[in-house]
């Protein structure tokens, strides 16, 4: 038979101390855990009531809904329209679905001359192993051009909406400016995890980026690596680390001589008619690395584009500016 | 390898019901977060390496760490108040 234990020695067995770690009250090495799930919204019953009695009332009276049957008549139909809507859309989205043709065909109209191009003389034209990089990177290069741009249109945007002015300080301080939000804490396990991985994963994002010709990857992926372990050493280490060698300069100064190097790599194809196949640089061998002319070098000027939009972001998102 | 397959696209269906039905916003983050790492296995699966590591680098990693930002920043998050608060500046 097991005896009644009182609270406080009740609180010290590993049980207890298991069963509310569980329940994300409390951690086992430290006291507290240091953030928990936000608490579900709970309303009592009279207040809830009370609630819908008012919004009722307010509605009655703005609309005027005992005399308007108008109004009457347009939320029913409201409802009604609604939902006929939902199965219209979902009817006409399945039927066309139900028409693609189906996945892996060889009569497929996706196989046609094009991609029989690509495929036979890709090697040939474009000098990369990669077919995909050879397509995305010369015969779309232009394409790809703007998807950079997007990008960094993109970190514009986040810029205009995040960005803290630092100089217009008029006494109407943030309350986050006080608060640690931004530093992280001093966490051992993870300083320690990402001394070993922080290189690891930047030099697999470079070899990534510098093999995109050879095998799968490319410059967008590559550069999203280095951009996720940019952000591992800024939570591990903080602002001030980082500042020393990323900051809003850096990354104007990256992204400008990228997308410049970019453009300048590949808007001869307006002068040239869109026809941008024929290059002067020698294809080389393909395989080796210095190979498939300008490929590498857009690969670069891509991967340097995108590991600093990443990790701007992030810091945007964070703390409103450098 | 047929059954591995449809075991993980039937992991993608239950993991895009789970976000939208679960009321935690931290569990749903952490569901999409999976939702992204099955996604890039499939990708392997398809044989797309390149949309593989992609999709692990942004999907899971980068769009996560930006949702737990936001949370943070909406006060969705609550921090427990405690001694821990004192590293404000090092």
């Amino acid at each position: 038979m097991s005896k009644k234990v009182p609270r406080e020695q009740y609180e010290k067995t590993l049980t207890w101390r298991l069963k509310s770690w569980f329940a994300g009250e409390k951690d086992l090495l430290l006291d507290e855990v240091e953030m928990k799930p936000q608490k579900e919204f709970k309303e009592d019953a009279a207040a809830a009531r009370k609630r819908k009695e008012d919004h009722e009332r307010v509605r009655s009276l703005i609309y005027d809904r005992d005399r308007n049957v108008g109004i009457r008549f347009f939320e029913r139909a409201y409802q009604v329209m609604s939902v006929l809507f939902c199965l219209f859309l979902v009817g006409t989205l399945l039927l066309a679905v139900s028409f693609l043709p189906s996945f892996g065909n060889p009569e497929n109209p996706v196989n046609n001359e094009v991609a029989e191009r690509y495929i036979e003389d890709g090697l040939q034209e474009t000098g990369a192993v990669n077919i995909v990089t050879g397509m995305i990177l010369d015969y779309r290069a232009f394409d790809t051009l703007g998807e950079s741009h997007v990008l960094f249109i993109a970190t514009c945007t986040v810029l205009i909406l995040l960005r803290i002015d630092k100089k217009k300080k008029t006494g109407q301080e943030y309350p986050e400016e006080s608060d640690n939000i931004y530093e992280p804490k001093d966490d051992l396990i993870l300083q320690t995890v990402t001394r070993i991985l922080f290189p690891t994963i930047v030099i697999f994002g470079i070899y990534v980026i510098l093999g995109g010709h050879l095998g799968p990857g490319g410059g967008f992926s590559g550069g999203a690596i280095i951009g996720a372990g940019l952000i591992l050493y800024l939570n591990a280490f903080g602002f001030e680390k980082t500042e020393k060698f990323f900051t809003a300069k850096t990354y104007k100064c990256l992204s400008v001589c990228a997308l410049g190097c970019y453009a300048l790599c590949k808007s001869y194809s307006f002068y040239t008619g869109a026809n941008h196949i024929e290059s002067i640089i020698p294809l080389g061998t393909p395989g080796a690395i210095l190979s498939s002319g300008l490929i590498l070098i857009l690969n670069i000027c891509v991967g340097i584009v995108v590991a600093g939009t990443m990790y701007t972001f992030f810091v945007m998102f964070r703390k409103g500016g450098y | 390898m047929n059954i591995f397959t449809y075991l993980l696209l039937g992991f993608l269906v239950v993991c895009a019901v789970a976000v939208s039905l679960t009321k935690n916003l931290l569990v749903s983050i952490s569901i999409f977060m999976s939702y992204s790492l099955v996604m890039s296995v499939i990708w392997i699966i398809l044989e797309s390496p390149d949309l593989a590591i992609t999709e692990a680098a942004v999907g899971a990693g980068v769009t996560t760490l930006l949702f737990f930002v936001t949370l943070k920043k909406i006060h969705a998050i609550i921090r427990s108040e405690g001694k821990e608060g004192d590293h404000t500046d090092e």
